[in-house]
């Protein structure tokens, strides 16, 4: 017998339900194998999961919240990727924005909320966004990597951070410690119904609805589509693809931007060190699994984020080490890339008769 | 006939406030307590010696139930952590690094019925105390034995973040090592993290590249240690004995004991008694102490600590008392005076002996 890969051409919906569900399926149990041998019942450590991410009213909210810069940063991402332009610094572009918005908040400070908020979304938008140009300018230019130089430049992003909250921009009252002090009341998102889901989620919807319209419906989305995909017939076509590469590297730093100063203004309202919790990378993961579809990244994003809120349940009452939690959530993604594969290609079995 | 009136409302007040202030005796068999740790357990540093410290709970007193979250963020995960110990039922919550302050201020204004006690800081509420370790007191002894064992007058030090607490570490560290030895150098490296042990090997290695031949260091795994110990140099430790990462060069290190406070505050809120304190204990109180000698630390020097660390555990004598001069050569303590608490948890000035400055 031997096993024979071919590559699909076309893949049915009935196929894809099943691959998903499998990877899903096999990914969970997997993880239960891992709960077994550290000795708690799986059923009952899922149950925790779900209880302390969906289980109530706050954990729902706690959810939401952790979903909002998730959201952000894929899009920003998945708008990058449906051009084939690989950008890896949404991290970078998120603390950017956070730069920008914090740099307002203390040189340029009005005691007004609508002004303020304007300006601080708006400087983080410009920010993020060339930030972002700035690699996809050196891509069309000299056609420089844009995976390495979006990368590097998150570095550079997180040492600004550093330079600032360790430097000039220190709380006088901290005691030296790193954090800028708390933004005042007109620079903050609102919070609902005492949670701490923030008005940042109305950009996250608003955004994704956009991009659904524009890159999925518009002209622009198809030139942009078309030069990712065959940049030759695109020039063809006359698509001008330099200038669009420098575009969408503008507008997913943007929006990448844009979250790093809802996050702040919503729910950090300081910048500390720790600001970058690493959503730009999680979002990677995201804009894959939802296959670049702006609407179903919100569904992605609110997946991961109960994974992450739920996995602190384990820990608190299932008294599991956090790294227990890092399993599972590595298994998950494991199986459902892996379920790429069979997505991309057709495996069967041919067994030879002698 | 006014006056009269004023004692019965003042008496009313009293009779009224008080239950709301003072927090009920909690059964050992019904006290939850929670740790909130900034690092993972097996860092074999800060956060280990903190779970070390909940071990010691658990076994004085073998009704309370302990739960934790490993590496929370400092920042608002760390209030949905609290959070999510309340819900699994906390009624007494310790907090293990600063950068948990103001959120620990949020959590305890909404849940004004659990104690909450924060690692380092200084904001205390009705339902929050702060509690620290006068770890400059074991900083100063370990100074000692790296003032006596260095043969170069050069003495290396990692250092976390530029921040008062690694600063009165460092500064202490210093003291001791120019009270055994005045020509003593101390050369220092930022490491702007609380753990990598990538950096915090590599800043190692740069200063015994740079001549030092004893390392000291504030930073939270055991990387200085194994550079030291490949490089053939001495070593002190921090945060628990760090001897099976250098085990022919670690001398001593300065050591926590969180065990001694976290068993005082079970039994105060078992007891009913526990008050919003600030615990700011030394020495004398067992919360910090040195570990065990390494082989080659001879008896001479054994006994120098042993005799500084009375004048310590007396009273008599603490590290910050002049004349102490900054590395710029200025007096920042005169002869007789002593550093006030509030100076030490501000302190931002190196002493003399220490090159370079501080990042700005």
């Amino acid at each position: 017998m031997r096993i024979k890969v071919e590559k699909r051409f076309y893949i049915t919906k009935w196929q894809e339900v099943c691959i998903i569900l499998a990877s899903i399926v096999l990914a969970f149990s997997s993880g239960a194998l891992v709960f077994h041998f550290l000795g708690v019942d799986p059923l009952e450590a899922y149950k925790m999961m779900i209880d302390g991410s969906l289980g109530d009213f706050y954990g729902v909210s706690e959810t939401v919240a952790k979903t909002i810069p998730l959201i952000m940063c894929s899009l920003a991402v998945a708008l990058s990727f449906t051009m084939v332009v690989w950008n890896i610094g949404a991290e970078g572009q998120f603390v950017l924005g956070a730069l920008a918005c914090t740099a307002f908040v203390r040189y340029l400070y009005v005691d007004n909320f609508v002004v303020m908020l304007a300006c601080m979304g708006i400087s983080a938008l410009l920010a993020g966004g060339l930030w972002g140009a700035f690699a996809g300018f050196l891509k069309a230019r000299w056609n420089v990597n844009e995976i390495i130089t979006t990368l590097m430049m998150n570095y550079v992003a997180i040492l600004l951070l550093q330079y600032f909250v360790y430097g000039s921009w220190r709380d006088p009252t901290s005691l030296g410690f790193p954090m800028t002090p708390l933004f005042p009341k007109s620079a903050r998102l609102h919070q609902f119904f005492s949670t701490r889901v923030h008005s940042g989620i109305f950009f996250a919807v608003i955004i994704a609805l956009i991009l659904w319209i524009v890159v999925r419906k518009g002209v622009w989305g198809y030139e942009i589509r078309v030069s990712g995909q065959n940049p030759k017939a695109a020039d063809y076509a006359g698509i001008r693809s330099t200038r669009n590469v420098i575009l969408v590297m503008f507008l997913s730093g943007a929006i990448a931007g844009l979250a790093g100063m809802a996050e702040m203004a919503g729910l950090h309202r300081r910048l500390q060190p720790g600001f970058a919790v690493g959503y730009g990378y999680t979002a990677i993961i995201i804009a894959w699994l939802a296959r670049l579809h702006p609407l179903a990244i919100i569904f992605v994003s609110f997946l991961f984020g109960a994974l992450f809120v739920g996995g602190e349940n384990l820990q608190i009452a299932m008294r599991l080490p956090l790294s227990s939690v890092q399993i599972l959530q590595g298994l998950i993604l494991f199986f459902l890339l892996g379920g790429e594969f069979f997505r991309n290609y057709r495996v069967s079995f041919i067994s030879r008769k002698r | 006939m006014k006056r009269s009136v004023l004692i019965v409302a003042l008496l009313m007040v009293a009779i009224f406030c008080t239950p709301l202030m003072a927090f009920e005796a909690i059964p050992a068999d019904k006290l939850k307590v929670a740790w909130l740790y900034n690092g993972p357990i097996g860092d074999g540093g800060w956060t280990y010696m903190h779970d070390q410290g909940r071990l010691d709970v658990e076994k004085a007193f073998p009704g309370v139930t302990t739960m934790y979250v490993e590496s929370v963020p400092e920042g608002p995960d760390s209030v949905r952590a609290m959070e999510n110990f309340i819900r699994n039922g906390a009624k007494l919550i310790f907090a293990t690094s600063f950068g948990y302050m103001d959120y620990v201020q949020e959590a305890a204004g909404r849940h004004q019925d659990t104690i909450f006690m924060h690692c380092s800081g200084f904001k205390r509420a009705h339902n929050v105390g702060v509690y620290f370790g006068r770890m400059y007191q074991s900083r100063y002894l370990t100074g000692l034995v790296a003032g006596s064992m260095t043969k170069k007058n050069v003495i290396g030090f990692v250092a976390a973040h530029p921040i008062p607490e690694v600063i009165r570490a460092l500064n202490a560290f210093a003291l001791g090592a120019r009270h055994a030895n005045p020509n003593v150098k101390i050369k220092v490296v930022w490491l702007f993290s609380w753990i990598d042990p990538g950096k915090e090997k590599e800043a190692a290695k740069a200063l015994i590249d740079a001549g030092a031949d004893v390392l000291g260091m504030h930073a939270n795994t055991g990387a200085v240690p194994q550079a030291a110990e490949e490089a053939g140099v001495y070593v002190i430790g921090y945060n628990n004995d760090m001897s099976k990462y250098a085990p022919t060069k670690h001398l001593t290190a300065p050591i926590w004991n969180w065990g001694a406070v976290y068993k005082y505050t079970v039994g105060k809120v078992i007891d009913g008694t526990w008050e919003p304190e600030d615990i700011w204990w030394g020495l004398k109180e067992g919360m910090v102490d040195i570990a065990p000698y390494g082989k080659d630390v001879p008896e001479s020097v054994k006994e120098l600590v042993e005799s500084e660390r009375q004048r310590i555990v007396s009273g008599k004598w603490d590290v910050f008392e002049g004349p102490i001069k900054d590395n710029q050569g200025k007096v920042r303590v005169e002869k007789g005076q002593k550093l006030t608490d509030q100076d030490l948890i501000s302190m931002n000035w190196l002493v003399e002996g220490v090159e370079g400055e501080l990042p700005k």
